[in-house]
């Protein structure tokens, strides 16, 4: 089942919605790390730079920076996605360089989210009680840094109540309101949270008071739908645009050169 | 031995431990982990440990063997199984504390203490709630005409680091060969001296290091170094590049051994109650 169709009638998936609109939040970037975590995000962060935002530094997931547009990689081997084999590599970027581009502002980084509230402020440490948590997740990893020095954005690849929630468990990445109290224009300058990408929609923050709006709609998904499976008050323009189709350009890309095994089905569906 | 050498075995190592240190363990997930130290740390009777780590199943084995008082950590992760199982368990059943941290609070936490500076500020960990539930963390107001307000990370106070490294000399300088050197580096130099203690896939003349890789990976030199175990193998089952892969057939064992205390009891039986002579011995023949 195609969710939309371009103007010369080729089907177009819902997965390949999701990475024109994740490669759509890198726009205007420049010459920075785009740092997607996750399959979409990471199909969408190399789309943007094959089309849109050429400076663009990309990282094979492990320690370099990779100048040319592979595949997504298979799973980890040895001599696979820890060699050098078939990748033009820019940069030696090991895990400690990372902080080099977060503390000083040259990066975008897309997260995943297994709670997150209409501030934005984002859990995947623990679900419950921290101190003794119902389920552990992954810990703070580096949300805390990433937030308040580097652009963020997040991907959700399931829309529903429990990852949209009223209130988040544990405060990993910091959100709007907790930002604001901190000072935008003090100790919270370097924050950014630009948008949320799910399976149903783009979110942004374009409120007086950095509550998440709703931007678009992905092509099939009514604004009932988006609203049911969000268990705050998303803010709700008069009029919602539909997400941007991929150019055929675009799609060629996706398709032929950057997940032609289409691994992007497996994460979203139809 | 002639002057400088350190070699040592495991359980040697072990015996330089005592039960409520502190102790940094290297590498980051499941990937050139001290195993054979943490197999034989497993073995003895330490206990009530604190750990940091870059947690893969170093820190779920301990956590299993009940040796883990506290965990410093950022994440646990197994890579190829994106959550340490048995990690999960200790913390969902309340046998360990935490004081959970960003991964650049570790490394700024790890400087300080190579530094011997009480604390580094950063802007890392403002507005979340590491605040709350980490009580060591503070803020402190710059003293400068900006006068803001930043995050102090405080040095840690550790009794020990362990680490693996690819190749080193019977002094305990060392390289690694793999992509990422991870924090290794800064865990030895956080130890006090007495503490530093690595294990190498290979031990080699001095005069050979700079041939077995590039001069940019001699990052571990003696000065950091207090005690070198032989440790062919000794990764296992983590990865340890380019030497080998992860074993993730083994990997999947382990992690399906936390299903219940029963699998655990049978998983530790099977591969840990044993020498690690009989464990490398057991692996290269499974």
């Amino acid at each position: 089942m195609s969710t939309g169709t371009t103007g010369t009638g080729v089907e177009i998936s819902r997965a390949e919605v999701c990475i024109v609109a994740m490669a759509e939040v890198f726009r205007g970037d420049g010459e920075i790390l785009a740092n997607p975590i996750g399959l979409i995000p990471v199909l969408g962060g190399r789309l943007a730079r094959a089309t849109f935002e050429p400076l663009l530094c990309c990282t094979d997931g492990e320690a370099r920076l990779i100048a040319d547009d592979v595949t997504f990689p298979g799973p980890e081997s040895p001599g696979g996605l820890t060699s050098g084999e078939g990748k033009t590599v820019e940069y030696w970027n090991p895990y400690r360089s990372m902080f080099d581009w977060v503390w000083s502002g040259r990066r975008h980084v897309v997260m995943g989210a297994t709670q997150i509230d209409r501030y934005a402020n984002q859990n995947f440490a623990a679900i419950g009680d921290y101190s003794q948590p119902k389920v552990q997740l992954l810990g703070y990893r580096g949300a805390p840094g990433n937030t308040l020095n580097c652009t963020t954005s997040y991907w959700v690849p399931k829309h529903g109540p429990r990852v949209f929630v009223e209130k988040v468990d544990t405060v990993t990445g910091v959100g709007w309101d907790r930002a604001t109290a901190l000072g935008l224009d003090g100790p919270a300058r370097f924050f950014e949270v630009r948008q949320v990408v799910s399976n149903l929609g783009v979110f942004d923050f374009a409120t007086p008071d950095h509550r998440m709006r709703l931007r678009s709609l992905h092509p099939g998904v009514t604004v009932d739908e988006v609203v049911a499976a969000t268990a705050f008050e998303l803010v709700v323009p008069d009029e919602v645009p539909e997400s941007r189709l991929p150019t055929p350009d675009e799609l060629e890309l996706i398709r032929e050169v950057l997940d032609p095994t289409n691994l992007r089905s497996t994460e979203v569906p139809g | 031995m002639s002057v400088g050498e350190k070699l040592l075995g495991e359980e040697d190592v072990v015996g330089e431990l005592r039960s409520g240190m502190t102790i940094a363990i290297g590498g980051w997930g499941s990937r050139r982990k001290p195993m054979s130290i943490v197999r034989a740390i497993l073995r003895s009777d330490l206990t009530d440990l604190t750990v940091l780590s870059h947690g893969g199943p170093d820190l779920g084995l301990l956590c299993a063997a009940g040796k883990v008082r506290k965990v410093i950590y950022a994440f646990a992760t197994l890579d190829t199984i994106p959550l340490e199982p048995h990690f999960r368990r200790a913390r969902e059943s309340g046998a360990i504390s935490d004081e959970p941290l960003d991964e650049g609070l570790v490394h700024l936490g790890l400087q300080a203490a190579a530094w011997r500076v009480p604390f580094l500020p950063t802007r890392v960990g403002l507005g979340s709630d590491l605040v709350r539930d980490n009580p060591s963390l503070r803020t402190v107001t710059s003293p400068f005409d900006d006068g803001e307000e930043l995050l102090a990370m405080p040095a840690f106070r550790l009794d020990a680091a362990l680490c693996h490294l690819n190749r080193s000399d019977a002094r305990g300088n060392a390289m690694f060969l793999g992509p990422d050197l991870y924090w290794d580096d800064l865990m030895l130099q956080a130890a006090p001296t007495g503490g530093r203690f690595i294990s190498t896939e290979r031990v080699v003349p001095t005069g050979q290091l700079a041939s077995e890789g590039c001069l940019h990976q001699l990052r571990i030199s003696r000065m950091m170094v207090d005690g070198v175990v032989a440790a062919p193998n000794g990764a296992h089952f983590t990865a340890c590049a380019p030497d080998y892969g992860r074993d993730e057939a083994f990997q999947k064992a382990y992690a399906a051994s936390a299903a219940s205390p029963e699998a655990w009891d049978a998983f530790r039986a099977e591969w840990l109650d044993l020498s690690e002579a009989d464990y490398q011995g057991k692996v290269a023949s499974s």
